[in-house]
């Protein structure tokens, strides 16, 4: 792909990840976010955090199952934007909905499973925003810099556990997105036991000693 | 004291409804009615005609009324479907005509009345309440009905009688989530079932509505006939409502045989009790920006507060 292929491209991604905001400010200068706009707002914007994550977390997986790998360099943009929904989610529970009651979100972080979930998974979203620039991959080095970067599957479960639990009985959507995250996830359990199997394999065929000297 | 001298809202809010009625939905209904004229007698009545009825100030809040557009198009009402959205938008398959509301039981004379005639066995009186539903948000509302003691005195319940139970229409032509899918996803059981203790039913601050902001009682809001029960969080207020059973034990309300934990048969509004998963401390009253506190009982508590006294209201919940 050439470069200016791939800027072109990078480009619409930016339009697409800043689409939900641009609707949804459509949605407000035309009084249409409906009878109980704040939660209409807090739920849009955790919507599209989880989305934008899941999309982060599929790119490595469409190269694991069709071999298909330009897409894998956008997943630190996708990733940062949906570190910034989250953030702005984020924002509009402290703000708008609780506006500074620090006492009762204190205690709501504590008492309510679902808001501390999602709080951790905000939390645990900061050092992968932060080591996010081709500088901190570096001084990190490549190994561990995808160890820490490993956390983004914690965040993941968390997000779901966070939406399956403060979602109300009736609601199906919140069984979707962990249907979709526990694909996603395998996917890479099963691409990571596959080379693991293939690398013994050859390990094996290069020589008997490989088993014999199997640490013990 | 909560109760004060009501205030009139705009007489826009009142004799303006077409302004906000769904007037598309009507002109469909109309173009139906006029292709099959054998289902004129089971049409509504139109979508927002008035209904006459004297405001009982002693039951009325001060406060604004909310909004008649978020009243009618932010509802929860799990027959049409799970979002706010649904029960607005699906309402018009909903016949609140012909309807009958079966009262027996543990009562003397049982009968099934036809709706117009409950309509005028007792003078209708105007109430505005607040409601508060159990998700933190919560309205105020001007309701249109008669106190549900009027009805039960009248079918003259026997010693036996010690609770109430409503059902509500189960008829899946009518209502869409009712329908029978592939795969089950519905988060209750139909019909809906729901109950109150006699004292309580017997209470005058328990009102059977008709209608409400000077109008007859809009589909999505449990056309033709629902109880309001302002102390209680909303869902233990059912809609249309099809029979009123007067039984000696403690019915199974539908959300507490949904989620024991979570929803009690008393579900009394109180912000020392949390929801097992949100705190019910405060509520977004809607069209406000603000929280506000929640208050006992929903601020009932001088008039309702006796009937649960020596009650451990965390236990009985």
């Amino acid at each position: 792909m050439s470069r200016r292929t791939r800027i072109a491209f990078k480009a619409s991604v930016w339009v697409l990840c800043l689409l939900p905001l641009v609707v949804l400010a459509y949605r407000a200068v035309t009084g249409d976010l409906g009878a109980n706009p704040i939660s209409f707002v807090t739920n849009w914007l955790g919507q599209w955090t989880f989305r934008l994550l899941l999309a982060a977390l599929a790119l490595t997986p469409i190269r694991i199952l069709f071999g298909i790998s330009w897409q894998v360099s956008l997943r630190r943009l996708v990733g940062l934007f949906a570190f910034a929904y989250a953030c702005l989610h984020f924002c509009v529970w402290i703000v708008v909905d609780h506006f500074f009651d620090w006492h009762q979100m204190g205690a709501d972080i504590l008492k309510r499973r679902y808001i501390t979930v999602g709080m951790l998974a905000l939390t645990l979203l900061v050092p992968l925003a932060v080591t996010s620039t081709n500088a901190m991959l570096k001084r990190l080095g490549g190994m561990a810099w995808r160890r820490l970067h490993r956390l983004v599957y914690v965040v993941g479960v968390l997000a779901s556990l966070h939406f399956l639990w403060l979602a109300k009985k009736g609601r199906t959507d919140q069984y979707l997105y962990a249907t979709i995250l526990t694909l996603l996830l395998g996917i890479r359990a099963w691409d990571a036991v596959r080379r693991a199997l293939r690398k013994r394999r050859q390990q094996q065929t290069a020589g008997a000693p490989g088993l014999a000297e199997a640490p013990h | 004291m909560l109760i004060k001298r009501a205030q009139m809202f705009k007489a826009s809010e009142i004799t303006d409804p077409t302004l906000y009625f769904n007037r598309r939905e009507f002109m469909v209904g109309a173009a139906a009615l006029a292709l099959f004229p054998r289902g004129a007698e089971a049409a509504a009545p139109p979508a927002g005609q008035p209904l006459k009825a004297t405001r009982n100030t002693a039951f009325s809040l001060s406060d604004p009324a909310t909004k008649f557009e978020s009243a009618t198009t932010y509802n929860n009402f799990y027959e049409f479907g799970v979002d706010k959205g649904d029960p607005s938008r699906l309402a018009h398959t909903l016949k609140p005509r012909p309807w009958t509301v079966q009262v027996d039981g543990h009562v003397a004379k049982p009968k099934t009345y036809d709706i117009d005639e409950l309509l005028k066995l007792f003078p209708l009186e105007e109430r505005v309440y607040a409601l508060r539903c159990v998700e933190g948000w919560s309205m105020v509302i001007p309701w249109i009905g008669f106190p549900l003691a009027s009805l039960l005195k009248r079918v003259e319940p026997t010693g036996q009688a010690k609770f109430v139970e409503f059902t509500t229409l189960m008829d899946p032509e009518q209502f869409p989530a009712q329908r029978k899918s592939v795969l089950n996803l519905s988060p209750i059981e139909w019909p809906y079932v729901e109950g109150l203790r006699l004292d309580e039913a017997m209470h005058p601050l328990a009102l059977l509505t008709v209608g409400m902001y000077g109008q007859v009682l809009p589909n999505q809001n449990g056309a033709p006939i629902r109880v309001v029960l302002p102390w209680k969080y909303g869902f233990k207020s059912a809609k249309s409502i099809v029979r009123i059973r007067l039984v000696s034990s403690q019915p199974k309300s539908t959300w507490e045989k949904a989620a024991p934990n979570e929803y009690g048969f008393f579900s009394n509004v109180n912000p020392e009790v949390d929801h097992p998963r949100w705190s019910q401390a405060s509520e977004r009253r809607i069209g406000e920006f603000l929280r506000r506190k929640t208050l006992k009982f929903n601020g009932y508590a001088d008039q309702i507060a006796s009937l649960y006294a020596g009650m451990d209201l965390r236990k009985y919940y």
